[in-house]
């Protein structure tokens, strides 16, 4: 097992570098660089000073070049200031010569999408699991059907009318919710409860609302899983034996009918930094999404290369971290791999 | 080790709907969390005295990538760091120069020479004296190499600049240089003993400025929110309002939410929310009050003039008589625009009021067709020249307002027999891949400007190499002419015959077709006093530091932070 797992994180190290190359130059693709965007094209501004920032980006340099600089910089895990905002640190914070400390700009994005996303998946999972489980039962009656016309209303919805929707009625029409932002104004004065309160009632509508859309696929994996267990044989066995259907279910049924599940969140480990740029515009929630969107639009390539970057990593510790999770999970797995 | 876990069966049904119970009681504890602004049976119309206090809430789509604007650049950094920074001069309510830093200027007989005197006893927001050496340490920070600021041209022209004493700052042009006093209208005066020596790309100044107007930066709460709040020192006196709070709210819709919900006290508008829903619901007209200001910019349909056939002038007047403007600003702008025929402000002494629009004259426009060559000689409705018909794209960048005009104008170019496609490009490649390599047929854009009347960056010959604004192709001998005289008069009279004369010529030669000036609409909640409606020249926000707001109106504000 050990030596599985070495050789599948010594096999990271070249991909991610193909990975990253690959991603270079496909980024270049697009016209156009920082020096493009909509403030630059002010009658009372020179090109002249556009060249000379380009110059000072290394942009004028052929591609080539310029990824060879930027591989250097990675080789100390330095991932370089972001063009469009101040030299901001696209990681993680630097402190100059007097001892200012500027943050990184994936460092404030990452923990609100992580929290997000993280909150959003529980909320799933607590949803779609016992949802599954109730339309397997009873498959084919009342319940199964109900489940599956609220998983696909939720689903064809749009979020982001929904979120316009509820913002709305919640906000504006009966003020029970904030309706944008992550924190009130007067944030910094509350005392730690009031801080909690802050932060849960601005992520409410943010997080529950992708969640609940996004019950389809969990609830129906759950379901398929379930249906496929709960026909077979060691089932009937264990009925017959006279052990309660809630044993037979929960007990027995259940964890070989998660099993799918477990590859299905190691997987979703690189989406959980991936936060929607729409649902973070709507919110006005500086998250991954919406930092990932607005560099791709200033062509921010130190930014948009750190993204890429650390979201191929993830992809890549995600998937073996599934791998792994599944061997451990199902024996018959783990005898697979520790033969091989 | 699995089995122990699942033992704990979480999703059994029982704990299930204890679930949904707890997460519907966690969020009914959220509820009620906000300011409950029981604002309902507020009257937002009484008047009430000025008074001191107050916090004012606004929105911005994006977060400022620096407060020092001279490198930033961009409008969300111009926002802020307006209220923080001074300049020499400002404009007064009717659009004339004043002093803001300055007490008085002197212009020198050969014209060369202006020689500002500074207001004494200035100060920064951290105490430290304002003198002209700030002034001078700022012209050498925007004319350097390093700083590579977008609008060093301007001051690169000074020959010289000198601070003889701490009071007085003088410059030398090598020429006589009209826009001259408008540049020093918008260079913000930064201190030269908190950035001496130090970068202005990397320094942490950007997030943290000191600057000596009405307002200090206190909190920057990144992609959230910016506070600011009065300046003791303010060079031009206290403020009314205490706290001016922007948060960042990048949609649209989510901002006139906040709005109907008193979460902010202002919004740019456009014109479906100015004209039909805002009248349209009581309970927004109560609190809210709607404003409308012709702006400082344009929508224009510019041609290739070094393709055929726009290098033909009957060609170009020809879509000039075809396209229907007034059905484009009633169309698009629901009538909040105005018909233009210069490249001015109407109302504006550079605006040549003898000049009429282009009308609308199918007639005329198929008339001109013909003289030029292009006949239907197919009979497909589309007219051809030398067997050519002519076809061509309409390219402009991801703008709804832009994209309806577009397809207004192929609609009214069909009727004359003109085939046009439509293309809407995102930005930065529409201006690297289209526009910067010459690769394009007509475009649709438009032009903000500023408040002086020179535009040579658009129109002179010189101004074509790549990145350059002339990016159509316009050379006249007689405009280059009239632009690089407007460029040398300092008499004002003087001045404006030269750009009506260029506007003139402009209209005649149509290289443009001018589609509409618009309005700059907004929304500002009526518990905002002393705002002047209708609005000045200068526009609504021209006295926004003498704007105040009712104790009895303000939002219940729980802390003073």
């Amino acid at each position: 097992m050990v030596k599985y797992l070495i050789k599948r994180v010594l096999w990271m190290i070249p991909m991610l570098i193909g990975i990253s190359l690959i991603s270079f130059f496909v980024m270049h693709l697009a016209p156009g660089d920082i020096t493009n965007n909509e403030a630059s094209f002010n009658p009372k501004s020179s090109e002249e000073s556009r060249q000379k920032l380009r110059e000072m980006y290394n942009l004028d340099k052929p591609v080539i070049v310029q990824y060879g600089l930027w591989l250097k910089r990675m080789g100390t895990l330095d991932f370089g200031n972001s063009f469009a905002t101040h030299q901001k640190p696209v990681f993680w914070e630097k402190t100059d010569e007097d001892g200012n400390i500027t943050k990184g700009m994936i460092q404030q994005a990452l923990p609100i999408t992580l929290m997000i996303n993280i909150l959003g998946l529980i909320i799933t999972l607590v949803l779609a699991i016992p949802l599954g489980i109730i339309a397997a039962q009873k498959y084919g009656q009342w319940q199964d059907k109900s489940v599956t016309i609220f998983n696909f209303v939720g689903f064809s919805i749009p979020s982001f009318w929904l979120s316009l929707l509820l913002m709305y009625w919640l906000g504006v029409v009966n003020n029970w919710f904030p309706i944008s932002g992550l924190h009130s104004i007067n944030y910094e004065s509350m005392d730690t409860w009031a801080k909690v309160k802050d932060t849960f009632s601005h992520l409410f509508m943010p997080v529950i609302i992708p969640s609940v859309t996004g019950l389809a696929s969990i609830t129906l994996f759950v379901k398929n899983g379930m249906l496929d267990v709960l026909f077979q044989d060691y089932i009937t066995t264990a009925r017959s034996k006279g052990l309660t259907e809630h044993k037979v279910v929960y007990t027995h049924a259940l964890r070989n009918a998660l099993l799918p599940l477990i590859t299905i969140i190691g997987l979703s480990i690189p989406g959980l930094i991936g936060g929607s740029v729409i649902a973070e515009t709507i919110f006005a929630i500086p998250g991954m999404g919406k930092l990932f969107y607005d560099a791709v639009l200033m062509r921010d390539f130190p930014v948009i290369m750190g993204i890429l970057t650390i979201g191929s990593a993830l992809t890549l510790i995600g998937n073996l971290l599934a791998d792994v999770a599944y061997a451990w999970a199902d024996p018959r797995v783990r005898r697979g791999v520790a033969r091989g | 080790m699995t089995s122990s876990l699942l033992k704990l069966n979480p999703f059994s049904q029982t704990h299930f709907c204890k679930l949904i119970f707890s997460l519907a009681f966690a969020s009914l504890v959220a509820c009620g969390n906000n300011n409950t602004n029981n604002t309902a049976n507020i009257d937002y119309s009484k008047n009430y005295p000025p008074e001191d206090g107050g916090t004012m809430v606004d929105a911005i789509t994006g977060e400022p990538s620096s407060l020092i604007y001279m490198v930033a650049g961009e409008s969300a950094s111009a926002a802020i760091a307006s209220n923080i920074f001074n300049k020499l001069l400002k404009y007064d309510k009717n659009l004339d120069l004043i002093g803001e830093l300055a007490e008085s200027w002197q212009i020198s007989p050969d014209q060369k020479t202006i020689t500002f005197k500074l207001k004494s006893n200035l100060k920064w927001a951290d105490n430290k004296p304002l003198t002209s050496a700030d002034v001078l340490f700022t012209w050498r920070a925007v004319i350097d190499e390093k700083t590579a600021s977008p609008y060093a041209s301007d001051f690169q022209l000074v020959k010289k600049a000198e601070a003889p004493d701490a009071n007085t700052f003088k410059v030398t042009y090598d020429q006589a240089y009209a826009p001259a006093l408008d540049s020093w209208a918008g260079l913000q005066i930064l201190p030269e003993h908190l950035l001496k020596g130090q970068n202005l790309h990397t320094t942490a100044f950007a997030r943290k400025p000191i600057g000596s107007h009405y307002y200090k930066l206190d909190t920057w709460n990144n992609g959230e929110n910016l506070k600011l709040s009065r300046n003791p020192n303010s060079v031009l006196g206290p403020a009314k309002i205490d706290k001016l709070v922007t948060r960042i709210i990048p949609d649209n819709s989510a901002q006139f939410l906040e709005l109907m919900a008193d979460n902010i006290d202002s919004m740019g508008l456009d014109p479906i929310k100015f004209s039909r829903i805002v009248p349209s619901r009581p309970e927004l007209e109560k609190k809210l009050a709607l404003y409308k200001e012709l702006g400082n910019s344009y929508t224009y349909l510019g041609f290739n003039l070094k393709r055929k056939p726009f290098d033909d002038i009957r060609v170009r007047l020809a879509i000039n008589y075809a396209i229907d403007k007034q059905e484009i600003i009633d169309g698009v702008y629901l009538g909040l625009g105005i018909n233009i025929s210069s490249p001015y402000k109407p109302g504006t002494r550079w605006s040549n009021p003898s000049l009429q629009p282009y009308g609308y004259d199918v007639g005329k426009a198929k008339a001109l067709l013909k003289e030029a060559g292009f006949i239907d000689t197919d009979g497909d409705g589309i007219v051809e020249l030398n067997g050519k018909p002519f076809a061509f794209e309409i390219l402009t960048n991801q703008n709804k307002e832009r994209e309806k005009s577009a397809v207004l104008i192929q609609r009214r170019l069909r009727a004359v027999g003109i085939d046009v496609k439509i293309r809407a490009i995102e930005w930065a490649s529409f201006i690297s891949r289209f526009i910067k390599t010459g690769d394009f047929n007509a475009v649709i854009l438009g032009w903000g400007l500023g408040l002086d009347p020179d535009q040579f960056s658009i129109w002179h010959s010189s101004q074509q190499k790549p990145g350059q604004f002339n990016f159509i192709g316009y050379n006249n001998q007689e405009v280059d002419k009239l632009l690089e005289q407007g460029r040398t008069e300092l008499d004002p009279d003087k001045r404006m015959k030269i750009y009506h004369e260029f506007a003139r010529v402009l209209l005649a030669d149509s290289p443009v077709v001018y589609l509409s000036a618009g309005y700059g609409l907004s929304a500002i909640h009526k518990r905002i006093k002393g705002i002047d409606n209708p609005a000045p020249p200068a526009g609504v926000s021209y006295n926004s530091y003498d704007w105040y707001i009712p104790e009895p109106l303000r939002r219940n504000e729980i802390s003073a932070n």
